[in-house]
């Protein structure tokens, strides 16, 4: 056995075992590792894609949010306004309704003591009238007996009616 | 600093190897002495070690009556000459030292239907020829499928912790990385095409870096110098070359045989060099790696058997921490050899299937 010259014999069987070795590691080693790790690879880009993607939609979904925000409190606002103007719409009109009915009221109430004061004024003719003649038949009667307590009767009487 | 360090490892080692060779010119019977009375012929230890054998050795000592004793694990042998088989165990051949040193030896005058024990008769030196061929089941031969073994448990069993989680831990990860570190040699030297030369490629690097480092572990089972073979680096390379050639493409073959664009005269030149470039790119891979192994290997073993030539204790001091530093270079020149066959292979696989570079 030489050290420089190849002997055929482990020729033969190197090549013959590293065939057999290339076949049953090809089969049994290579291809299911490369195969796993080929795997994990494409799951590991697809995870990535999938992040980024993700990240894209929420910025869209942010973008969207902060619209519809705006959008929103731009709503909110005109709404707002539209509810202060309203108010002060009913306001105003409901004092306008009040001071005419106010003012109908107090007409009302002006006509009615006119009324009342026109009444009271005929009532109170009456009863001056009616207690001038009871007066006067009174002092006619007390002319009758004494003169000097003629006044004092028309005092009297005036007395007893109390003006009230 | 490495650089440093090997200067100084240089320089030691040419001290030693100085006072040794002048101890032993000045005394010449002492080497005599230490190399083969004692029984310690160092050369044969060495090269016993380094080439291949067609026992497989555990132990070996000295009984009292200084003989040699062996115990070791005999091998089949399976040799064909003239029309004739053999099938023998290793140790049906009394002189187990002649069959490792002369190779099979096989005798001209053999019976028909011989017994296996008629065989060891022959005088080796005579009439014995070496058979046709010898496809015996030598140690580096059991050393190889012990690797393949090895191997095969190793990225088998891996292969299978991916079918339990995608994202394996532990010892797995570790294999995962190797694997992926040959992968990308691949992706990145052969391009697109790479896919069909991935499985190539790893179970090159593998077979070669596990055999290196077979061949570092110094006990039984181990210890063989298999990827330290030229018949194994030999058949390695052309592995490379056979797909390097076969999956080439047209352009490969129009620029190796026209050299484009040079001027004609020049061709003449060019295109045998690259022709000639074609077997010494496969070659240069099986002499570098066979020149490594098995210097790194000689380096060791020398290293070590100068405590018994110089034959002091005290020699063992230096001897074992130069084995030292050797051998933790070894076991980076293990990988490292492997990773520089592989590579090469790539790349040359790649220059050749690649129509732009």
């Amino acid at each position: 056995m030489d050290l420089l010259s190849p002997e055929p014999g482990l020729v033969f069987w190197t090549a013959l075992t590293f065939l057999i070795l290339l076949y049953l590691l090809g089969k049994y080693a290579w291809k299911p590792l490369l195969g796993a790790i080929n795997e994990r690879e494409t799951a590991i880009k697809q995870a990535v894609e999938n992040a980024a993607k993700a990240s894209e939609e929420l910025k869209q979904i942010e973008a969207t949010k902060a619209r519809i925000e705006a959008e929103t409190r731009k709503d909110r606002d005109s709404i707002l306004k539209e509810a202060h103007a309203l108010k002060d719409n009913i306001v105003e009109e409901a004092k306008v309704a009040a001071q005419q009915e106010a003012q109908k009221i107090v007409e009302a109430a002006k006509a009615q003591i006119a009324k009342d004061r026109a009444d009271a004024m005929q009532d109170l003719r009456k009863t001056v009238a009616k207690l001038s003649v009871e007066i006067a038949s009174k002092v006619i009667a007390k002319d009758l007996e004494k003169d000097g307590s003629q006044n004092d009767l028309v005092e009297k009487c005036l007395q007893e009616c109390n003006f009230n | 600093m490495c650089r440093k360090a090997t200067h100084i490892l240089v320089l030691l080692f040419a001290i030693l190897a100085n006072v040794t060779i002048a101890y032993a010119q000045e005394h010449p019977e002492a080497q005599h002495d230490a190399e083969v009375h004692e029984g310690l012929d160092m050369t044969h230890l060495i090269f016993h070690h380094v080439l291949d054998s067609y026992q497989w050795d555990i132990v070996g000592w000295e009984d009292e009556n200084g003989v040699e004793q062996k115990l070791s694990i005999p091998l089949p042998i399976i040799a064909y000459h003239d029309g004739q088989f053999l099938f023998a165990l290793s140790s049906s051949f009394k002189d187990g030292a002649t069959l490792q040193e002369g190779a099979l030896t096989w005798h001209m005058g053999v019976p028909e239907g011989r017994v296996v024990e008629k065989l060891l008769v022959s005088t080796p030196y005579e009439k014995d020829v070496r058979p046709t061929l010898d496809l015996s089941i030598t140690r580096n031969v059991a050393s190889m499928w012990l690797s393949v073994i090895v191997i095969l448990v190793i990225f088998v069993s891996a292969s299978r912790a991916y079918k339990k989680s995608l994202v394996p831990h532990g010892a797995v990860g570790a294999v995962e990385a190797c694997v992926l570190f040959v992968k990308e040699i691949a992706d990145e030297q052969i391009g697109e095409k790479s896919a069909k030369y991935v499985p190539y490629m790893l179970s090159l690097f593998f077979f070669i870096w596990i055999n290196n480092i077979i061949g570092l572990i110094p006990f039984f089972p181990f210890s063989t110098n298999l990827s330290g073979n030229i018949a194994f680096t030999a058949t390695l390379a052309v592995g490379t070359f056979i797909l390097t050639n076969f999956n080439a493409t047209k352009h490969y073959w129009v620029h190796n045989f026209t050299v484009p664009g040079v001027p004609f005269v020049m061709k003449f030149i060019l295109v045998p060099i690259e022709i000639v470039t074609m077997f010494i790119r496969p070659f240069t891979l099986l002499v570098r790696l066979f020149a490594n192994v098995t210097g790194g290997h000689i380096i060791i073993l020398s290293l070590i058997a100068m405590i018994f030539i110089i034959g002091h204790i005290a020699m063992a001091v230096p001897s074992i921490l130069l084995t030292l530093i050797i051998f933790v270079l070894e076991i980076i020149f293990g990988a490292l050899q492997a990773y520089i066959f592989t590579l090469l292979s790539a790349l040359y696989i790649g220059l050749a299937v690649n129509d732009e570079h």
